[in-house]
């Protein structure tokens, strides 16, 4: 079987396909850290219905049952607030963070 | 090799059939204007480091990523619409359209398909005021600027000179969700600077423009004309990157940097309205060529002096 030089065209589209290829994974880190840096400072919520997730907030104090916070801590502005019986504290801390 | 012997024989694609080589992955890079996409990355950084918000620093990173890819898909929307102008023009010629490398309806594709993508990802990272700004931002340099003004009015770069300031004020909203003294600021800063810019570029690019038939100042109203509207913007501009010094974000090191930097720039376009045209061509442009490398110095040093002093502190 004889053996063909590369031809000018596949040099071209292989440098496109390596390009593009690159792009991609660079955007799938990016959206990967992107979703990391927002769980990070996000609010603590189920994934599969954006509910806020109760057995991760802080529990009221005294409460000691093994199921879900029956009086959740939530920051102002989160959907974790706009529970009825959530208890929102009083300084604002989902107001941005000022630098000193 | 099928596909290099139907390259090379007569059903061979349009690239071929042009004498112009396959487009490379640079070309498509090329559509997105990297040099203009660097002022954007460092404006638009800058914008959103003075900010007195915090901001997750890899957060910020994609703002700023995504803020240089609209602007890079705003770039590619202008070279798919002014490719006739292009192919006129010597310093635009070899772009990958006018060279025959990339197709228009292509180009059209990957600015339309970034635009969205820039918006949607930078709604995500940051937020969607800044988002919409992005969009809005885009919109206006390709549809008012490229596809309105540019071929309208000579005023084109005074107007059109917006779209290349709103970065710092994308910048500034990503931080702070909106807007505020200081970014209205430094888009001044940057608006104003663009027309004096621009205009020197002009003067001794003067062939250009005739032969693409853009209505710069320098075609429309002569080239004196253009010299008076210099130095005109030399001073308004003084007083906004001067007034930009008493706000909150500035301190000693930026308002030492615009009272030396404006000093020349006046200083500079003064020279250039003493001259007349003879005198400009004996001296090869030489003044105004300087004049525009110090724009480009002027502008990078202002926003630099804002970074610095957000480390080392402000007023």
């Amino acid at each position: 079987m004889a053996l063909h030089p590369e031809h000018e065209l596949h040099r071209r589209r292989s440098g496109r396909n390596v390009g593009l290829a690159l792009v991609l994974l660079a955007f799938v880190a990016l959206v990967f850290g992107l979703s990391i840096a927002k769980i990070k400072q996000g609010d603590l919520m189920q994934a599969f219905d954006h509910r806020p997730r109760a057995t991760a907030l802080p529990a009221e104090p005294g409460f000691t049952g093994g199921g879900p916070a029956a009086n959740p801590v939530a920051a102002p502005g989160t959907p974790a607030a706009a529970l009825p019986n959530a208890r929102v504290p009083a300084a604002p801390a989902a107001t941005p963070e000022v630098k000193p | 090799m099928t596909d290099v012997r139907a390259y090379e024989g007569a059903a061979a694609p349009a690239t071929a059939a042009t004498g112009a080589p396959e487009a490379e992955f640079g070309d498509y890079v090329a559509l997105l204007k990297p040099r203009v996409m660097s002022l954007v990355v460092f404006t638009a950084f800058v914008g959103l480091f003075v900010a007195p918000v915090h901001v997750d620093p890899f957060i910020g990173f994609c703002a700023v990523l995504f803020i240089a890819l609209g602007g890079g898909a705003s770039g590619a929307l202008n070279m798919w619409y002014d490719a006739d102008i292009d192919a006129v023009m010597h310093r635009t010629r070899k772009r990958p359209i006018p060279a025959g490398r990339v197709g228009r309806d292509e180009a059209l594709g990957v600015g339309l398909f970034l635009s969205g993508l820039a918006v949607v990802m930078l709604g995500l990272a940051a937020n969607w005021f800044a988002a919409a700004f992005l969009a809005f931002t885009i919109f206006f340099y390709a549809v008012v600027y490229t596809m309105w003004l540019k071929r309208s009015t000579p005023q084109n770069i005074v107007i059109g000179g917006a779209a290349g300031a709103f970065p710092p004020m994308i910048g500034w909203a990503c931080a702070t969700g909106g807007i505020g003294i200081e970014s209205l600021l430094m888009f001044a800063l940057v608006f104003f600077w663009t027309p004096p810019h621009f205009w020197a570029l002009a003067l001794f690019m003067k062939e250009d423009y005739h032969a693409a038939g853009v209505p710069m100042l320098t075609v429309t109203h002569g080239r004196q004309a253009t010299r008076r509207h210099i130095f005109g913007y030399t001073l308004v501009l003084a007083g906004f990157a001067l007034a930009l010094g008493l706000t909150s974000i500035a301190g000693p090191i930026y308002l030492a940097t615009a009272l030396v930097l404006n000093a020349l720039f006046i200083r500079g376009g003064w020279i250039i309205l003493r001259r007349s045209e003879e005198q400009a061509t004996a001296h090869h442009y030489r003044a105004e060529k300087s004049f525009f490398r110090l724009s480009l110095i002027y502008l990078f040093a202002h926003f630099a002096a804002l970074a610095v002093q957000a480390i080392v502190g402000t007023w």
